[in-house]
């Protein structure tokens, strides 16, 4: 596989919702071991991005491309199998409320139907084992707390073996050590191979975990580099994201 | 209403594919099939109760009691029947399935099972599409039956006659209103389903929004069944 077919690509994608501009012109190119984080206050449109990625969201204009395939456009039958490259960690978890853990990790593979119950139940406990919450198998998520939600929505996303994983803000709500343990496991997975793509605002997460950065302001992409770059950057936006002054104060 | 029929259209194409999601469908035929028998049975008794009151009161004057038995079926199995074990089902059943189905959606558990590569429209949609095609007939078939004896309780107690109680049914009703009395509850089942689906997976906004859209699958589909029963019997009527 050459470069191009082992990245996702987005291309000045524009989105709009009810007559309010999301993205304008945006870019962006995830490609395959190196992760990345986007950055951007609360509501500049981070989550918009993953979810146009994954389909779940078209784009006015632009178009999306997964591993050298363009996407944009796609019946929804079409657009299943691509999605299959991708998982996504979801802000709160989005765990089935009426399923147990193990039912949730093995979810994916249950519906694909290719393996037997026994061998899917012994993939859900090596992935509930990997985010250690195996003893949870049989709870209910209403049972789990948030950190444990978490953890059990990356064991899922884990399951179906995807080559991209997206994370929307893992460690939101969570104590210091919710978060470590979330920075610890999203480590392991790069060592393991995964390429990760995360948004959030959390900067120590993001620097622990990324290698690549790409910073949102008023509806487009102001900055794209790596730790030191950003550091370094002149921008008035990044710099006042990465040390709020007494200007940044909303009153 | 185009996106409406569209997602009804969907559903309905998928009721015979594979997969059936079994489970699903026999989940959601428990809760709002089973769940539903209660609030019938009264519907049911109590309405064929007031019907067989009210027609004696009308009848006694011209001495034809004897025909409040034919009266009491003929209304409920054409009419009252359907419509109102409809409506109870509707407001039981239709806020249950846009709350869980929008509390889902606002959840991201859809865009979730999206992601998992999930049909949303054949695991969500057509496993309470089934059911209730299924259990509003026979939701509909108790209502009647438990009007009719509790006219017959009724009618009793005035002393008319068991026999001719029973006999005037035969007089009353002719097979085109057993069809017609079918008929609708299938199609109102049909409708609370995809109301509340349809309503449900638009819901966005929070708790809020999921209050609000639960309301709205409501009287969407109350008004739908009332509408749709009057041009179902006025097409019954031209096949008379």
């Amino acid at each position: 596989m050459t470069t191009e077919e082992r990245c996702i690509r987005m291309d000045k994608i524009c989105y709009s919702i009810g007559g309010r501009t999301i993205l304008t012109d945006f870019d962006l190119l995830l490609e395959q071991g190196v992760n990345r984080t986007i950055l951007g206050v609360s509501g500049s449109g981070k989550t918009t991005i993953l979810k146009l990625i994954l389909g779940l969201l078209e784009p006015d204009s632009g178009s999306v491309s997964i591993n050298g395939l363009t996407i944009t456009g796609l019946k929804e039958a079409q657009y299943r199998e691509q999605r299959k490259k991708i998982a996504i960690v979801f802000q709160g978890g989005a765990l089935f409320d009426s399923m147990t853990v193990g039912e949730n990790v093995g979810y994916r593979l249950f519906e694909e139907g290719r393996l037997a119950e026994r061998e899917i139940e012994e993939i859900v406990r090596e992935k509930l084992r990997f985010v250690g919450v195996e003893p949870a198998l049989d709870l209910y998520p209403s049972e789990l707390s948030g950190g444990m939600k978490k953890r059990v929505a990356i064991a899922r996303a884990l399951a179906a073996d995807p080559d991209y994983i997206f994370f929307d803000e893992p460690t939101t709500g969570l104590d210091p050590i919710g978060v470590y343990n979330i920075c610890n496991l999203m480590q392991r997975l790069q060592a393991d191979g995964k390429t990760t793509l995360m948004v959030t605002h959390d900067l120590a997460t993001a620097f622990a975990t990324s290698q690549k950065f790409t910073f949102l302001h008023q509806k487009r992409l102001v900055f794209d580099g790596s730790e030191s770059e950003m550091r370094a950057c002149s921008i008035p936006e990044v710099r006042e994201f990465l040390l709020p002054t007494e200007q940044s104060l909303f009153v | 209403m185009q996106d409406f029929c569209a997602l009804s259209c969907r559903a309905a194409a998928r009721i015979f594919r594979k997969p059936g999601y079994y489970r699903d469908f026999a989940i959601q035929f428990d809760k709002l099939g089973f769940g539903s028998l209660f609030i019938c049975f009264l519907t049911g008794l109590f309405t064929g109760m007031v019907m067989a009151l009210q027609f004696i009161i009308q009848l006694k004057p011209f001495a034809a009691t004897s025909y409040v038995g034919g009266m009491v079926a003929v209304t409920m199995i054409k009419e009252l029947g359907p419509v109102l074990a409809s409506l109870m089902v509707a407001g039981r059943v239709g806020s249950a399935i846009t709350a869980e189905l929008g509390t889902m959606m606002v959840t991201e558990q859809v865009d979730a099972m999206r992601v998992e590569g999930t049909d949303i429209i054949q695991r969500l949609v057509t496993p309470r599409l089934k059911a209730m095609l299924l259990a509003m007939p026979l939701l509909t078939i108790l209502t009647d039956v438990v009007s009719l004896l509790g006219g017959y309780i009724i009618a009793a107690g005035y002393g008319i006659n068991p026999t001719m109680y029973l006999s005037a049914f035969t007089q009353f009703i002719v097979p085109l209103d057993y069809l017609e009395g079918l008929v609708k509850p299938l199609v109102f089942g049909g409708l609370i389903a995809m109301t509340g689906c349809y309503v449900g997976l638009g819901t966005g906004g929070g708790a809020e929004g999921v209050g609000s859209a639960a309301k709205k699958a409501v009287v969407a589909s109350s008004i739908m069944i009332l509408m749709c029963d009057f041009f179902i019997a006025k097409i019954i009527v031209v096949f008379r």
